[in-house]
Parts: structure tokens; sequence; C-alpha cells
């Protein structure tokens, strides 16, 4: 009988969690495709790694 | 207080396959044989063209791409085989953009992808080659 009544928290909680994956999904993942881009440009100009992570990862997005 | 139960694993099994995405979506696929692929060949092409980088001939344009920027830098003979160098260094560039977008399953992310090498090519060159800035003039690094 109880139980009943959990259902629509149980419900809600399913919605958060599929929103969640959804958002989480569409967001460009900015400072990974920066260390992306570091390592396939470091391969294709023959950089040395020195002073590679001078400017690395920042990130003025958020991205979960 | 079984049917509780039951719900409750069904949502810890949810969350963890949340945690899962989420920690595939911090990553950026680079690792496919069409990104290796592109990347060799535009190493290969890098020997060739840093010469054109240096003399200025050459420079980064601002929306990731390369461009002849002073065909005056280029003796008239060698001029077409460096249009040839560009345009086959911006060929590989486009498709390098569209794998990754496309690898990572976001085809619409090549924009964003190209906007990020487009930073990081002119923060990773070095000093005296020429770049794009934001307004479209050349500058000297």
């Amino acid at each position: 009988m109880k139980n009943v009544s959990l259902y629509p928290v149980i419900l809600a909680l399913f919605s958060i969690i599929l929103t969640a994956c959804v958002t989480i999904n569409i967001y460009f993942p900015a400072a990974a495709a920066e260390k992306a881009a570091d390592q396939i440009i470091e391969e294709v100009w023959q950089l040395d790694d020195a002073g590679k992570n001078e400017q690395g990862a920042e990130d003025t997005r958020s991205d979960n | 207080m079984n049917k509780l139960f039951s719900y409750l694993v069904l949502l810890v099994i949810l969350l963890s396959l949340t945690l899962a995405a989420h920690a595939r979506g911090t990553n950026i696929e680079i690792n496919t044989p069409a990104i290796t692929k592109l990347k060799q060949s535009m190493q290969q092409r890098h020997g060739q063209l840093a010469p054109y980088y240096t003399s200025g001939a050459v420079g980064l344009t601002r929306d990731g791409m390369i461009a002849m920027r002073d065909a005056n830098a280029v003796p008239l003979a060698q001029r077409q085989s460096v249009n040839a160098l560009v345009a086959a260094e911006n060929q590989d560039r486009n498709a390098l953009y569209r794998e990754i977008a496309r690898a990572n399953s976001h085809p619409e992310w090549e924009k964003d992808i190209r906007a990020t090498f487009s930073q990081r090519w002119i923060s990773l060159a070095k000093s005296g080659w020429w770049y794009q800035a934001a307004n479209g003039s050349w500058t000297k690094k």
C-alpha cells in the first residue's frame, strides 16, 4: 500500500537521471577537446613535450 | 518492501550507467584509423610546409586552416607547388575536424572542434610564424 505513493518519487528520479544522461552528451567537452587537439598538433608538428602544459587545459566553459 | 528494493537496485544500476556516460563524455576519441591516417599524412607534409611558415609565405588562419599570405615570399617556380601543398593540407584539416566529430558520435561538434584547433595551432606555433588574428589581420608570432 505504502509503495504506491513512492511511484511519483521514483518516476521523478528516473527522469532526473535520464535528463542527466542527455545533458552530459550534448555539451561539447572543451577541455578534453583542447587536450586532444594539443596531442594531435604535437604529433603533426613533431614538437617537444617541453612547454606543452603552459596553457594546456584551461577551460572557460563548464563541462560537467 | 521487495518491490521497493528492486526499484532501488534499478536506480543504482542507472546511476552507475550515468557515471559511466559521464566519464566517457569527458574524453575525446582520437584513436581511429581515419584520424591516424590523416595525422600521418599531415606530419609528412609538414616537413615541406615548415620553411614556408618560417618565411611568412604561409600563415595559420583563424578558422583552423592555412593560407598563402605572401606569395611574393615564394619564388615563382615554386608557387604552384606551395599552393598545392596548402590545398592538400586544408583538405586534410577539414577531414580531421569532421572525423574527430564523427568518431565521438557528434557530427555537430565539427565547428567546435575546428574552433578549438584554430586556437591551439596558433598557441603552439613557433615564434616567427604568421597567424590570422580574430579580426582577420595577419600577425607575426
